[in-house]
């Protein structure tokens, strides 16, 4: 049998050996718009790992990364306006950011502090960002999808020129809540992108268990609007295709899925360790098409960078990790009070209640913070 | 003023309110064209157009799921699930979703959805056309849960529902759709939610209803009033946040309570409402809490009107607790 969601076969790409690029499928960006995609990407690789160093010392509970797969996020979101919306899973900080979500709020996030925007409610990489048209990321795989196309709807009943993409991963399409979306989105025409990151893995189960079609992208023909496959690992060409999606669906041509492949280089999360489920080689295949290094040759091979800039900038970048992480580091957590805010607008009587001990019992853990 | 029905009420409120707010929206199975299966939102797609009156697929998921993105995009959609026993398949949404949005957001963004969908038993419906799940969602931080009982309050509390900034789940009494007749005003009103009703007064018992078996005990009461046993009625109307002022001032001058639902016992908003009243006016009590609810089996087909709380036992309720 073949490896069902393997199949190399039919996938957009534009990025070519050593760099080099067919022609006629550069997308022509400006060179500013590619070095902000190479410093995005990288970015977000060099948090990942100072946040999982993090969570080894203690200092922070769970981490989630996106080591692998940054050209699928983060190519895909660049293809998006400011009025356009992102409906996250939990792999999409590199997307957040792209849109302005400052380091500085992504971090005090993760430590759930006072300053955090979501003030402490949810475990790290639990964003959320109205200012930005980011929604809450929730952990229940797949819930986020439906939330997109009715973001999708509401834009089209309010006659807004506005798209959503929504991100997922591979596992998420066995979930109803998939196989729902799609249904709406076709039967509303809704101005939505659907982003399946292909990664091979939902934590220790592969893709083939996930299901018997060949791909995920073929998915899409039965609901009626068109799946793509794309080589995830391809920055340029993970943009070219969401972009013409976009514009697709911004001028009422509906829906696309675009199925990603692509592949998760490091642990589902700092929960797990992958060696027990998986073969060293195959991780080792994989980094080879890593979609930084990829992105980079492409850049070199365009005269734009080189190895002074790049180890120029990751020490920049990483100088900016380290500094913001000093000046959150110290900030508390919440106020006590905030405990029982945000369950409803106003606090009903039976929370009310039951306030007194929660700020209590809140001021005494205080004590004992981070833990 | 005009005589209505629960029926007619309901679709006044969404009237009204689909007048007043262009943000309002209905959706879910059968309801655009053909205007429900229940008739509750006839007329409303002729009136308001498809883009704010419309049917969707059949999944229930799918309409709880797409009216919380529509509402965080700033609609104020209220989707019908055509009836209670098949809010299930949104069981997720509701729980996971809609009702932590707020809280999970750190208060960023709202999620101001009302779920209508008619409950109860009494129709021949049998186990998959009676079920009365409101328990499973009192049980949820971050929602609201409201019952109505006759026309007026049917209209009043949706309208208050739908200006809420938090999800509403609305149950209505199906069993009374038709049945509850009364004077429903024109135009606005509303009826603050978290605020009981007292139906019917009386010093000697405490009577806890909602929905459709509030018409059964109060039915209850008046032959236990003609026995000259008088019960004060209380209609709660709301379930979460509940009335706990108007409760408490009750049983502290009655001493004797009787609670009346047809959702099954255990685990039963009864079981809510009695703990509250024991740790709140112990001292104050002359007897036992009763309960007077459905059984703990699935809803019959042929034995329901022996499952369904009626009359008769919650009058024997009322003697039992006045007597103890
Ligand atoms: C409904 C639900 N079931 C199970 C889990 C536990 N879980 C978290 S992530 C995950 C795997 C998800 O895989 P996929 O959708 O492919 O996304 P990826 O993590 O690979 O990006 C599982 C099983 C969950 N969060 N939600």
């Amino acid at each position: 049998m073949k490896a069902a969601v393997a199949v190399e076969e039919k996938l957009v790409r534009v990025l070519g050996d050593g760099g080099r690029v067919d022609q006629g499928k550069d997308p022509g960006l400006a060179d500013r718009d590619l070095l902000t995609l190479y410093r995005t990407m990288l970015l977000n690789r060099l948090v990942d790992e100072r946040m999982f160093r993090l969570q080894r010392q203690g200092r922070i509970a769970f981490y989630i990364g996106s080591a692998g797969e940054e050209a699928a996020i983060i190519g895909a979101a660049f293809a998006l306006e400011d009025r356009d919306w992102v409906v996250p899973c939990y792999r999409e900080f590199g997307a957040a950011y792209l849109r302005g979500f400052p380091l500085r709020d992504f971090f005090c996030q993760v430590f759930g502090n006072a300053d955090d925007l979501i003030r402490g409610r949810q475990m790290p990489v639990h964003i959320a960002s109205p200012r930005l048209h980011l929604l809450s990321v929730s952990s229940p795989v797949g819930t986020q999808i439906p939330h997109a196309v009715g973001l999708a709807m509401a834009a089209r009943i309010r006659k807004l020129k506005e798209v959503t993409l929504v991100f997922f991963g591979e596992g998420a399409t066995s979930e109803g809540d998939f196989h729902v979306s799609m249904n709406f989105a076709g039967v509303f025409k809704a101005p939505c992108v659907f982003l399946c990151r292909n990664n091979q893995w939902a934590i220790s189960v592969p893709g083939t268990k996930q299901t018997a079609a060949e791909s995920i992208d073929i998915k899409a023909r039965a609901y009626g609007f068109e799946g793509i496959r794309v080589d995830g690992n391809d920055v340029l060409a993970v943009y070219t295709t969401t972009r013409k999606a976009v514009e697709k669906a911004r001028s009422g041509g509906g829906p696309t899925l675009i199925e990603a492949f692509t592949y998760r280089q490091g642990p589902h999360s700092t929960s797990d360790d992958p060696r027990s489920y998986r073969g060293e080689e195959e991780v080792e295949e994989w980094k080879k098409k890593d979609p930084i290094a990829r992105f980079r040759q492409y850049l070199e091979a365009r005269k734009l960078w080189d190895e002074d800039r790049d180890m120029t900038l990751a020490r920049e970048l990483n100088d900016q990790i380290l500094s913001t992480l000093k000046e959150v580091e110290n900030i508390g957590p919440p106020p006590p009070e905030t405990a029982v805010e945000d369950v409803y607008a106003e606090i009903p009587w039976h929370l009310r209640e039951q306030r007194e001990e929660i700020i209590r019992r809140a001021a005494r853990q205080r004590q004992s913070w981070p833990r | 003023m005009a005589e209505m029905n629960i029926i007619q009420a309901v679709n006044d409120a969404l009237r009204v309110e689909m007048e007043r707010d262009e943000r309002v929206i209905v959706m879910g199975e059968d309801v655009g064209r053909f205007g429900g299966v229940f008739r509750a939102t006839q007329g409303l797609q002729e009136r308001f157009g498809p883009d704010r009156v419309f049917d969707t697929p059949l999944a229930e998921a799918g309409i709880v799921g797409t009216a919380i993105g529509m509402a965080l995009h700033g609609l104020r959609p209220v989707p019908e699930i055509q009836f209670a026993d098949y809010i299930y398949p949104a069981f997720d949404q509701i729980v996971n979703e809609l009702a932590k949005y707020r809280y999970r957001s750190g208060g960023q963004y709202t999620c101001p959805v009302v779920i209508r969908a008619p409950y109860g038993g009494g129709v021949r419906g049998g186990h998959y056309h009676s079920q009365s799940p409101e328990a499973y969602f009192v049980h949820t931080a971050g929602l609201k849960v409201v019952i109505p009982s006759n026309p007026y309050d049917a209209k009043g509390l949706l309208i208050s529902a739908i200006r809420d900034d938090d999800p509403v789940m609305f149950f209505e009494p199906k069993r009374m759709y038709r049945a509850a007749k009364g004077e429903v005003p024109e135009g606005e009103y509303s009826i603050p939610l978290g605020q009981a009703a007292r139906v019917r007064e009386g010093d000697q018992c405490t009577v806890l209803a909602y929905g459709a078996m509030l018409h059964t005990a109060r039915d209850a009461v008046d032959l236990a009033a003609a026995k000259g046993i008088g019960c004060d009625l209380i209609d709660l109307r709301t379930l979460l946040p509940f009335d706990i002022e108007a409760i408490l001032t009750s049983v502290k001058k009655t001493g004797r309570v009787v609670i009346v639902h047809e959702a099954p016992r255990t685990c039963g908003f009864g079981a809510e409402l009695s703990a509250t009243i024991s740790e709140k006016a112990l001292l104050h009590l002359e007897a036992p809490i009763l309960r007077i609810t459905g059984f703990d089996t699935p809803f019959p087909y042929t034995w329901e009107r022996a499952y369904l709380p009626d009359a008769e036992r919650v009058l024997a309720g009322i003697e039992e607790t006045v007597a103890f």
